[in-house]
């Protein structure tokens, strides 16, 4: 087994374990998405057309609120220093951590967000697309997160900061997420350009953001 | 002299001041005659005088998109040449650039309030230059919550550069929005479309604020330095305390 998947096998597992994050997301994305109904009052009609920007209103926040544990828990306990100190390079390291995180956190948000547009009246047909647009935007969500969470690590103040650094750097792929969900279920624009954009963002991210992350922590910690 | 000579903080400061007092002259120099050159410019025929509020609009519109360019190549200097300098530059140019971005904001609005009707639109330009604002923002919080100098430049340093590489994708995906829920709405006309006898105005106005901005830049650098010397004479002055009582 190579390192790479060493990590993320590991990563995977302290997450669904006591003590890990993976649930605790789509926890508070029911919690945020069950709460919008009370403040916009349960118009059915409404709620089907606004569904799909409170679902990724929701993922966005939900996929912020483990990220500052990503590499908070490894610093603390030492093996942060074991992989920069390792021989598998710190990005390549960064990039495990990140699709483990990803895996364990985006990917049950992407699953439980059908169950979720029931409650908002939003079509059966047009959850799918919903989900779609979910499935390619939040990799890009914890790619750029990655960045936020290697910055507040060295700067040993996590939480608050990180959430002020991230979120408006994620403000495009709300902007093609929404964009990309309201074209498939309303028309009359295409979907395909919004969502196109909306993977480029993804992968640009995950290239960009391990690198990113890496530097920070390189030049933090050292 | 080169740059590699301000590499240190004494001959910086010594340079700093014989060339502020004169940077500043010239600054109030060139702002008095910008505003005389305002006064004199004409009304525009539909806006009457609001169309004034452009003359401190625009440049600070300008300014606040320089601040992060200076920024972005403070950033390169303290993660490449790791210029001593470099990662006191990057810190002293946030909040300049904050504020600036900030003119531009008030500015925008209270121009829009008698031209368009509302104070705020979500249009994409004004919404870009709202993002670049919280970005600035999260930037001073990245430096208030770090109490070590050394650690947070070259954190700051790292989020100038993704933010650099991220100011352009939020101004096209704002506009990208913009042109699919509602039509553009036309600021001003285009810059060669301007008559010469608002355009002047404008341009002289435009360096004014730019030279306001580097005087402002070099007096918060050499605060900067300043206050990190402050720091380590009290942290020198606790260790002494500590030890005389040991």
């Amino acid at each position: 087994m190579s390192a790479f998947t060493a990590l993320l096998i590991r990563d995977m597992r302290l997450s669904v374990r006591v003590g890990g994050g993976a649930l605790m997301g789509v926890l508070f994305f029911l919690i945020v998405v069950v709460m919008m109904p009370f403040a916009i009052g349960p118009d059915l009609n409404l709620l089907a057309r606004i569904g799909p920007a409170i679902l990724w209103l929701g993922a966005l926040l939900a996929s912020l609120l483990a990220l500052d544990r990503l590499f908070a828990t490894d610093y603390e306990d030492g093996s942060l220093d074991l992989l920069m100190m390792g021989r598998m390079p710190l990005e390549l390291a960064v990039a495990a951590k990140a699709i483990a995180h990803w895996l364990t956190t985006g990917l049950p948000l992407v699953v439980i967000a059908p169950v979720l547009g029931l409650m908002l009246n939003v079509e059966m047909n047009a959850m799918g697309w919903v989900a779609l647009t979910l499935l390619a935007g939040t990799p890009a969500l914890t790619f750029i997160g990655v960045i936020g969470a290697a910055l507040a690590v060295t700067l040993r103040r996590g939480g608050l900061l990180l959430a002020v650094l991230v979120l408006p750097l994620t403000i495009p792929v709300l902007i093609f997420g929404v964009a990309a969900a309201n074209a498939a279920i309303m028309g009359p624009q295409p979907f395909g350009p919004p969502f196109t954009i909306l993977c480029a963002l993804s992968l640009a991210s995950f290239a960009l953001g391990p690198f990113a992350a890496a530097a920070a922590l390189r030049h933090g910690l050292e | 002299m080169a740059v590699i000579d301000l590499a240190n903080p004494t001959r910086f400061l010594n340079v700093v001041d014989r060339v502020l007092p004169w940077l500043a002259g010239v600054t109030a120099l060139v702002f008095a005659y910008g505003l005389y050159r305002v006064l004199g410019a004409p009304d525009d025929y539909q806006q009457g005088a609001t169309v004034k509020i452009m003359f401190i609009h625009v440049p600070a519109a300008w300014l606040s998109m320089m601040g992060w360019g200076v920024m972005t190549v403070a950033a390169l200097g303290t993660l490449v040449w790791r210029h001593p300098l470099a990662d006191v530059a990057g810190k002293a140019a946030a909040p300049v650039g904050a504020a600036f971005t900030f003119i531009c904001l008030i500015t925008g609005s209270l121009w829009g309030r008698p031209t368009w009707g509302t104070y705020w639109v979500w249009d994409a330009r004004l919404t870009s230059v709202l993002v670049l604002f919280l970005l600035y923002l999260g930037m001073l919080a990245l430096y208030w919550t770090a109490e070590d100098p050394g650690r947070s430049s070259r954190a700051a340093a790292i989020l100038a550069l993704v933010g650099a590489v991220n100011i352009p994708i939020i101004k096209f995906s704002v506009e990208w929005w913009n042109t699919l829920h509602q039509p553009a709405s036309i600021l001003r006309t285009g810059g060669s479309a301007i008559d010469p006898s608002i355009l002047w105005p404008l341009l002289v106005m435009a360096l004014a604020f730019t030279l306001l901005f580097f005087t402002l830049h070099l007096a918060a650098m050499r605060n900067e330095i300043l206050r990190r010397r402050v720091r380590t004479m009290q942290m020198m002055q606790a260790q002494h305390l500590a030890g005389a009582e040991t």
